[in-house]
């Protein structure tokens, strides 16, 4: 059975806005980590973020809309926008056809702080008519939905860093009981100054100053992440619904799913890659294929030597088996880690790889570690890719795999 | 649905409630009609429009949580996880360490938490401290928890929660604003039906009785001003209600697939026989009077467990107390019941209980479950005007005893969304 159609994808990331933007910055490897713009990093011993520039929330948009949001639901909103225009979507007569089911990380983070400061600093009275609806984790979900006129069953699911994918995990049940469209992914907006200090009291940023010593998945200097903005939704249609109204284009198939959780500890890694590896298999025997049918795994990346060993023995323990060891980029390596907005950006850096057969390559990736039985990718490689394997981790044990595979249209081989 | 769909039964119970101690306490508390609504004592609300809430006096320590679990865990954490203790012990199951022969399979074990507003109050505390009480602008890190990541991202409550019942299966916080509790338990359902799990520890939580929480609904009038007479303030369905009271606390079910608990010889609660969701696509806070969205969530609940629309004995009411909610709520009921709406019991238990955000969904459901299970509807305190629009049989002021075979709990949150559950009798007979 083919799984739902990936027809339209919208990115708002430190790569760029826009699919193709975000993908050309890929490929030339252009520095999207940066010293840290729009505030004072003196106090945080940490000076580096992927920040989405080149953005103007005003062509996405609404005035009135703008004053009533934080800029995480206007990065939603835009990739929302560009999704739905790469796809040729418009909203169907049945507005429950439609559905938007994101994930959330931070919520509204400088719209809130800027109302607890007022409060605290002048009192109750001067907390505005939005932050109620500005800051909750529904807000970006909330505004859709309103704004595209989407009715269809919506939701919304935190799972930190695995965020992205468990969005398409559960878009995949709305559309089993019904549901033909779902918007997902998710959006991040966590470059202020209070979620900085809360990221960094998990001791995983890392405090380089230099961004070719800071954010190294899978290398022997790895010390941490950098931490970003943004992400990617994406249209997931069923496959008859597509045909019948004509969707132009399909980038690829939801081919399978799998989430586990550690629950070994309330913050430190696990043991073992038990779990990690089990996420995986379980979506591959939900897509139906073996690990030799595999092209490309994007990995979580998550740049801790012990987090990085982790992923890689999980890597080695499904694909461990191949005559060909199995080759694996982490593309977040470019961007820093978005939060919930990075496995979902990963997704549409899959299908772009699919597209074109390119792979991109990790930054920073000079001295790769030890890893038998997989292929890293240092740079960016042409190569054909049919399957692809996305993998996140959200901090305290959230295993997500996802496997995405070229559309074959009917009648073709 | 086919007919080999796998079922979901309810077979543990979890509450930690304003007013009340576990379970049984709550549920002795709103059969009883008495309420836990006051004058806030959290912080000094003097200088608030809304001055009233449903506190619990809630001690972790006090009902088994370690000191490191109460020192790097925000409030919301702490209630789930004492619920989250209280339902499992509750369903009989052994899990995590130590687990016994008949134990779930680990792996086959997940959890859904639902959450409007995380770790608000550690948030808001923590900002406090960094910027010396607002007056700096630029956070001084130094005063700060190292737990603010945990803070920042509520995720950290399904992590908490599986490593807690070494539940390796799917788990996630589900945050939906205030249907955030019934989405969570409509989630963790579709986890035991798609055959992703066995078992679910499904709930949801939420602390907000917080300065910062307080503030912005005073801003929208959305919370009562009648702080005048605290234990009376959530007035439900009746003509004087002027605005919700907010609430905290949390509820966790253990949601089971029907046959695993059957092998074991678990006492069943209920069913959890249909579940919808659907948004209103109208505006974040406002409510058209129509409720053609949660008619629609109602009805399709209804069709996905073959129920009829007279056979629901019981909607337990998202009634929240806000004049166009209830307006809005009983049109969705007349609409989605027809005549059948005229004979059913309807209640909220917000008139007791408070609005606790996401977490009173799941509360809501508890509620709900103990009604069929038990026989007696809890009724809707503090009714005493009726309002011409809101006409329908809202069990005022005293519980009633009455044989419940299929029960429905409704939600509907900001950003417009609209859900229900159906929840059914065991021994309901069917077609």
């Amino acid at each position: 059975m083919t799984g739902l159609l990936v027809t339209g994808i919208g990115v708002v990331a430190p790569t760029g806005v826009g699919v193709e933007a975000h993908w050309s910055s890929l490929l030339r490897g252009e520095p999207a980590i940066r010293p840290i713009e729009g505030f004072d990093t003196e106090q945080y011993g940490v000076t580096l973020a992927g920040q989405v520039r080149d953005f103007d929330p005003k062509e996405f948009v609404a005035p009135q809309l703008m004053v009533q949001t934080d800029r995480w639901t206007w990065t939603s909103l835009a990739a929302a926008t560009l999704a739905a225009q790469d796809a040729g979507y418009e909203a169907p007569e049945d507005a429950y056809a439609t559905s938007v089911f994101l994930a959330a990380g931070s919520g509204g983070n400088e719209f809130s702080q800027h109302e607890i400061q007022g409060l605290w600093a002048k009192g109750p009275k001067s907390v505005g008519a939005y932050q109620s609806i500005a800051w909750f984790y529904a807000a970006s979900t909330g505004q859709l939905s309103i704004r595209d006129g989407y009715k269809g069953p919506s939701g919304v699911v935190v799972s930190e860093g695995a965020g992205g994918l468990d969005s398409i995990g559960w878009a995949r049940r709305v559309a089993r009981r019904g549901t033909p469209a779902v918007l997902v992914g998710g959006t991040e907006a966590g470059v202020t100054p209070y979620a900085l200090l809360c990221q960094a009291t998990s001791g995983r940023l890392s405090t380089a100053t230099r961004p070719e010593d800071a954010y190294k998945p899978f290398d022997r200097r790895a010390n941490g992440h950098v931490i970003g903005e943004g992400g990617a939704i994406l249209l997931l249609e069923e496959p008859g619904a597509a045909r019948a109204r004509g969707a132009q284009h399909v980038w690829g198939e939801v081919a399978g799913y799998g989430a586990t959780h550690d629950a070994h500890h309330h913050e430190d890694p696990a043991p073992d890659a038990t779990q990690y590896a089990r996420a995986i298999r379980i979506a591959l025997a939900d897509a139906g294929i073996t690990p030799d049918d595999v092209d490309l795994v994007l990995a979580d990346g998550a740049g801790l030597p012990e987090l990085d060993a982790l992923e890689l023995e999980a890597l080695q323990r499904v694909f461990g088996g191949r005559a060909t060891p199995v080759p694996v980029t982490a593309p977040s390596s470019w961007t820093g880690r978005l939060m919930a907005g990075g496995s979902a950006l990963n997704v549409a850096t899959a299908l772009l790889a699919i597209r074109d057969g390119i792979v991109p390559g990790t930054a920073h990736l000079d001295d790769p570690v030890d890893a038998p039985g997989v292929d890293l990718v240092q740079q960016s490689r042409v190569q054909d890719v049919r399957t692809v394997v996305v993998l996140a981790r959200g901090f305290g044990g959230f295993n997500s795999s996802l496997v995405l595979r070229r559309h074959q249209p009917e009648g073709t081989s | 649905m086919s007919a080999d769909r796998r079922r979901v039964v309810i077979t543990g119970i979890g509450v930690v409630a304003p007013g009340s101690m576990g379970r049984e306490g709550f549920w002795d508390m709103i059969t009883a009609g008495r309420t836990a609504t006051r004058r806030i004592t959290f912080f000094d609300p003097s200088r608030f429009r809304s001055q009233v809430a449903a506190e619990v006096d809630f001690d972790g320590r006090k009902l088994g949580l370690t000191a490191h679990e109460v020192h790097r865990n925000d409030r919301f954490v702490q209630m789930a996880m004492v619920a989250a203790d209280e339902a499992v012990a509750d369903s009989g199951l052994t899990l995590g360490a130590g687990g016994a022969d008949d134990a779930p399979d680990p792996d086959r074990v997940g959890v859904t938490l639902g959450s409007a507003v995380g770790a608000t109050m550690r948030l808001e505390n923590e900002y406090v401290a960094v910027s010396d009480a607002g007056t700096h602008w630029l956070v001084d890190p130094r005063y700060a928890s190292r737990f603010l990541h945990q803070a920042l991202v509520p995720s950290c409550g399904a992590t908490e929660l599986a490593v807690r019942f070494g539940a390796h299966g799917p788990a996630t916080v589900v945050s939906t604003g205030c249907t955030s509790g019934i989405d969570a338990v409509g989630y963790g359902a579709q986890l035991i039906e798609d055959g992703d799990a066995d078992v679910v520890i499904a709930g949801a939580s939420d602390a907000p009785i917080s300065p910062i929480s307080m503030a912005c609904f005073d801003t929208i009038r959305a919370t009562t001003a009648n702080n005048a007479d605290p234990e009376h303030a959530s007035k439900p369905f009746d003509a004087r209600r002027d605005g919700f009271v907010m609430g905290e606390g949390a509820a966790v079910l253990v949601l089971e697939e029907l046959g695993h608990a059957r092998q074991r010889g678990a006492e069943v609660y209920c069913e959890v026989s249909g579940y919808a969701n659907r948004c209103n696509a109208f505006h974040m806070t406002g409510l058209r009077p129509d409720g053609i969205e949660m008619a629609e969530a109602i009805g399709l609940a209804l069709d996905q467990g073959r129920i009829d629309p007279d056979e629901v004995g019981y909607v337990n009411a998202h009634g929240s107390g806000t004049k166009q909610n209830d307006r809005h709520e009983t049109a969705a009921v007349k609409r989605s019941l027809g005549p059948a709406a005229q004979q059913v019991s309807m209640s909220s238990i917000k008139s007791m209980v408070g609005h606790s955000l996401g977490a009173i969904g799941s509360i809501e459901i508890a509620a709900t479950a103990l009604a069929v299970k038990r026989g007696v509807v809890p009724p809707t305190a503090n009714y005493g005007v009726p309002d011409p629009e809101c006409d329908l049989d809202y069990v005022p002021n005293t519980a009633r005893e009455q044989k419940v075979d299929v029960a429905l709990s409704v939600g509907s949150g900001f950003g417009g969304f609209q859900s229900a559950i159906v929840l059914a009798s065991p021994t309901r007979r069917t077609a």
